[in-house]
C-alpha cells in the first residue's frame, strides 16, 4: 500500500530509492492537500487503519472541489492567469486552423485534433522547466505547443516542410523537439508510456549512478482512455511505483477511443483506482478546468521531482470534434457533446478571471487577436517553406550513416557524395 | 475439397478476364453477367456469406460492431450478427490476439482485424509463437483456424508508424499461410478459402485498395467461390519478360505493361496471390518462358519477398535467365510524412518501366528521374 506523504518511513529495498527525502520538504505538503483529506473516498481496509490525519492510508482522493473552497484565496495571479489563457487559445486557434488546412488539401494523413482538451495540456505543462519531459500519442500538437515548440515549426512539419520541427518527415502524429524535450508523438497508443518511463529512469540514474545532483527533471506521459487497456500501460505503473520513478502519468479520459466508449472496452472505468493497486496516488480531476487540473498537477509534479515516486492523474475531459479529422463521429451522443461545450475550459477560465477582477476584457481580446496573428504567421511561413529536397529522402535514417554499407567501389556508401543525391534505388 | 471443384470454373471466368485485363473497362458490353465491386464489399460479402454459414465463425478487432468497421469493411454484420458474434474489443491488440488464438485452439474459428498490420506488431508474439507454431509444436493435435486480416502497407501520408508492409516478415514464418489480394475477386475468393482453412492464416488487404472496383463475374458471386490458396495468377500473359507482384502493386505492374507495350515489350505480370507458400512452380515456369525478371513490392528491400524470388529463380531457372533479375521495393527508409518523400519513397509506375527496360536491356540510366 502506497503512501502520499511519508514514504520515508518504508523500507525500499531499491538503493536507487535511498537519500532521496529531505524531512522538511516532508512538512510543506503534510498532511492535508487543499482539502483533499475531507473527501476521502472510503477503502474497504482503511477501516482497521488509524484515522486519515496520519499517515499510512491508500492516497485516493478526488480532488472536484478544490475550486470551491478556496474562492476566497484566487489560486492565479494576474500574469499567471494570462499565460494560462494565451496557451489554451494558442492551442484551440491552431487545432481550428489545423482543420481549415485540413480541408484545403494543405494537411493530409490523419490529424487529430485537441479541441476541448487544451485545459489538461495547459494545466499541467505550463508548470514543467525546459529539462522536464512530455511524452504523448498521436494528439500531441498541443503538447508541443504548450512545451515551447515555436507554432510555425509545428505548422511546417503538418504541412510536410523541410521548415517544420522534424523537417517533413515525421508528420502530425510524430513530433519530437529535443531543445524542448518533447519525445513525441507516437502513433500507437501506449507506445510512449514506456518510453516515458524510460525518461524518468534517466532522470533518477543521473542523479544517483552519475551523480549529477541536480538532475530531478519531471517526466509527463500523456494518453487516453482506451491505453488503460493496454498491457504496457500496467506493465510501467508497475516499475515507475517500483522504483519510485519521477514520472506523472496523465490519463486524458474524453470517454471515447475513435468509436469505442470507454465504459463499452473497460471492466472498471474508474481509471485513478488503478494507481492505488500499484502503489501510487491514483487522481481524478475535473479535466475540463485548468485550475483544478494546475492543482493537482502541481502536487504530483513536486512529488515527483522530490523523489517520491509516480502518480496516476486521471483527468475527466472531452475531444469536441472527432477522433481524427477523418472521422464522421456519428457514435457520439449529440447531448453528451453539448454538455461538454458547456464546460469549454476556455470559457470557464476566462469566466474566473473576470468575475475575480483578475482583468478585464480588452485584455482577454488582445490575447485572442496576438494569437490570430501567430497562427496566421504560421500559415504563412509553412506555406511558403520549401518542400524536403530529394537528397532528404535518405538523411538521418542512421545517425552514423555507416549502416548504408559498402558501395561497389569499396568505400563506404555514405561517404559517396552523391550518394544522398537520392538514388533510392534498391 | 470443394474449393478445387469450384477453381475450375472459377479458372475459366478468370481466363476470360485476363485475356482481357482488368483494366479493360469493355468488359463491361462483354457478357451480361459482368458487374462491378469494390474490394470492400467483396471483404464484406466473403465475411459475410462464412459467418452466416458456419456458427463457429466470428469477428473480432477494433471498431468492428458499432463502427462499422475502422475502414468500413464489416458494416452491417453487427445487426446481422448480433454483439456475440462481431466483437468490438478494447484497444489491446496483445490481448485479443491472444483471446482469437485460444479461441481456435478449442474449436473455433476467429477472424481477428488489426486496424492496421503495424499493429500486429504489439501482438506479433501470438501470431507467431501461439499461432504459427502449435500445430508443429503439439505434433497435430492442435490446429489453429485463424485469420489475421487487416490493411497492410503504405497508404497516404500516415507516416513510418502506420506505413510498412509485412509480407516479408509474415512471410518467412513456417506455419502460417500468407496472402494478399488484389482484384475484388481475389478479396473475394481468398478471404472465404482462408475462413475455411484449419491453419493461422495473415491476410494482407491494402487501404487504398478498398475503394477500387473491378468487374466480378456470376461465378465469384456464388456463395462457394474460392481461390486456391499457394497459386499464383497470371494478370496478363506476356513473352519478353516476367513482372511478379502482390496487393496493390499489381495495378502499377499492369499499368506499367500497356506503356510498355506500346514501346514493344509485352510484359507478362503475375500477381502472386500468395505470399507464403510462394508459388515457385508458376513463377519459374513464366521466366523460363521470358527469360525475365523483375519483382515489384512496396516493402523494404533487404530480405523481401522479391530478393525470395530472385533466390527461387537462380536455384531453380538460372539458366534461363538472359538478364540479371531487377528487384523494385520501396526506399529503404522509414516511410517519411511529407508527400513528395512519401511519393519517391515507394515504387511508381515509371520505376517499373524503367526497370523493366533495363532487363531487357534497352539501356534506361540507373538513377531516378522522378
Amino acid at each position: 500500500m502506497s503512501c502520499a506523504f511519508l514514504s520515508v518511513n518504508i523500507a525500499q529495498p531499491n538503493p536507487l530509492t535511498s537519500n532521496r527525502h529531505s524531512t522538511n520538504a516532508i512538512k510543506l505538503f503534510s498532511p492535508s492537500f487543499l482539502g483533499s483529506t475531507r473527501k476521502l473516498r472510503p477503502h474497504s481496509l482503511s477501516k482497521s487503519l488509524p484515522s486519515p490525519s496520519k499517515s499510512l492510508r491508500s492516497s485516493v482522493f478526488a480532488v472536484s472541489d478544490v475550486v470551491k473552497e478556496l474562492k476566497s484565496n484566487l489560486l492565479i495571479t494576474k500574469e499567471e492567469g494570462l499565460e494560462l489563457y494565451e496557451d489554451m487559445i494558442l492551442g484551440r486557434a491552431f487545432e481550428d486552423m489545423c482543420a481549415q488546412m485540413y480541408y484545403r488539401g494543405k494537411m493530409f494523413g490523419f490529424v487529430h485534433l485537441y479541441n476541448g482538451q487544451e485545459a489538461v495540456s495547459t494545466g499541467f505543462i505550463k508548470l514543467l522547466r525546459k529539462d522536464d519531459c512530455v511524452v504523448s500519442t498521436y494528439r500531441d500538437h498541443v503538447h508541443a505547443l504548450s512545451k515551447g515548440v515555436p507554432a510555425r515549426a509545428v505548422m511546417s512539419e503538418l504541412f510536410g516542410k523541410t521548415t517544420g520541427c522534424c523537417r517533413g518527415q515525421g508528420g502530425s502524429m510524430h513530433m519530437f523537439d529535443k531543445e524542448h524535450n518533447v519525445l513525441g508523438g507516437f502513433a500507437f497508443i501506449g507506445e510512449g508510456i514506456p518510453v516515458a518511463t524510460g525518461a524518468a529512469f534517466t532522470s533518477l540514474y543521473k542523479r544517483y549512478v552519475l551523480k549529477e545532483a541536480d538532475s530531478d527533471a519531471v517526466t509527463l506521459a500523456f494518453f487516453g482512455d482506451g491505453t488503460c487497456n493496454n498491457g504496457q500501460f500496467y506493465e510501467c505503473l508497475n516499475m515507475a511505483a517500483l522504483w519510485k520513478l519521477p514520472i506523472v502519468f496523465v490519463v486524458e479520459n474524453n470517454l471515447w477511443a475513435i468509436g469505442m466508449s470507454h465504459l463499452r472496452a473497460t471492466s472498471d472505468p474508474e481509471i485513478w483506482k488503478k494507481g492505488p493497486a500499484f502503489g501510487m496516488s491514483g487522481v481524478h480531476v475535473d479535466g475540463m478546468d485548468v485550475l483544478k487540473v494546475r492543482e493537482v498537477a502541481k502536487e504530483a509534479i513536486l512529488r515527483a521531482r522530490r523523489g517520491e515516486g509516480p502518480t496516476l492523474v486521471e483527468c475527466e475531459t472531452y475531444r469536441f470534434r472527432g477522433h481524427s479529422l477523418a472521422d464522421p463521429d456519428e457514435l457520439r451522443d449529440p447531448d453528451e457533446k453539448a454538455h461538454y461545450a458547456n464546460r469549454d475550459p476556455i470559457t470557464a477560465l476566462k469566466k474566473y478571471m473576470i468575475e475575480n477582477k483578475l482583468v478585464n476584457e480588452s485584455e482577454l481580446k488582445a490575447i485572442e487577436k496576438k494569437i490570430d496573428e501567430v497562427v496566421e504567421d504560421a500559415v504563412e511561413f509553412a506555406d511558403e517553406s520549401p518542400l524536403p529536397p530529394r537528397s532528404q529522402l535518405l538523411e538521418n535514417v542512421f545517425a552514423d550513416p555507416k549502416g548504408f554499407g559498402i558501395a561497389p567501389d569499396g568505400t563506404y556508401r555514405c561517404e559517396d557524395p552523391k550518394f544522398t543525391q537520392g538514388t533510392a534505388h534498391v | 475439397m470443394s474449393g478445387i471443384v469450384r477453381n475450375k470454373i472459377s479458372a475459366f471466368s478468370v481466363q476470360s478476364l485476363q485475356r482481357v485485363g482488368p483494366y479493360a473497362l469493355s468488359l463491361r458490353g462483354y457478357s451480361s453477367g459482368a458487374k462491378e465491386m469494390t474490394v470492400r464489399d467483396a471483404l464484406n460479402s466473403a465475411l459475410d456469406e462464412e459467418m452466416s454459414a458456419d456458427p463457429k465463425v466470428f469477428l473480432m478487432g477494433e471498431e468492428v460492431g458499432e463502427y462499422q468497421g475502422a475502414y468500413k469493411v464489416s458494416k452491417g454484420l453487427l445487426e446481422k450478427y448480433g454483439p456475440d458474434r462481431v466483437i468490438d474489443t478494447p484497444v489491446t491488440e496483445a490481448g485479443f490476439a491472444g483471446i482469437g488464438v485460444g479461441a481456435a485452439f478449442y474449436g473455433l474459428k476467429p477472424i481477428v482485424e488489426f486496424m492496421t498490420f503495424n499493429f500486429s506488431m504489439q501482438a506479433i508474439d501470438h501470431i507467431i509463437n501461439s499461432a504459427a507454431k502449435s500445430n508443429y509444436m503439439s505434433a497435430g493435435q492442435i490446429s489453429v483456424p485463424i485469420v489475421f486480416r487487416g490493411p497492410n502497407g503504405a497508404a497516404a501520408g500516415v507516416a513510418a508508424q502506420h506505413s510498412q508492409c509485412y509480407a516479408a516478415w509474415y512471410g518467412s514464418c513456417p506455419g502460417l499461410k500468407v496472402l494478399a489480394p488484389y482484384l475484388a475477386d481475389d478479396a473475394r475468393g481468398l478471404l472465404k478459402a482462408v475462413i475455411r482453412d484449419p491453419d493461422p492464416v495473415v491476410f494482407l488487404e491494402n487501404e487504398l485498395l478498398y475503394s477500387e472496383s473491378f468487374p466480378v463475374s456470376s461465378e465469384v458471386l456464388d456463395s462457394s467461390f474460392c481461390l486456391r490458396i499457394g497459386k499464383a495468377k497470371i494478370e496478363k500473359e506476356g513473352t519478353d519478360v516476367t513482372i511478379t507482384a502482390y496487393s496493390k502493386m499489381v495495378g502499377h505492374a499492369l499499368k506499367a505493361a500497356e506503356t510498355l507495350s506500346k514501346e514493344g515489350i509485352n510484359a507478362e505480370v503475375i500477381n502472386l496471390h500468395s505470399i507464403r507458400p510462394l508459388d515457385r512452380q508458376t513463377i519459374n515456369a513464366s521466366v523460363r518462358k521470358t527469360n525475365r525478371l523483375v519483382t515489384v513490392e512496396e516493402g523494404f528491400p533487404q530480405h523481401g519477398v522479391g530478393a525470395e524470388i530472385c533466390a527461387s529463380i537462380v536455384e531453380q531457372s538460372f539458366n534461363y535467365l538472359d538478364a540479371p533479375a531487377e528487384r523494385i521495393a520501396g526506399a529503404d527508409v522509414p516511410m517519411p510524412y511529407a508527400a513528395n518523400l512519401e511519393r519517391m519513397a515507394l515504387p511508381q509506375v515509371e520505376d517499373i518501366v524503367r526497370a523493366t527496360k533495363r532487363a531487357c536491356y534497352r539501356s534506361e540510366p540507373r538513377a531516378a528521374t522522378a
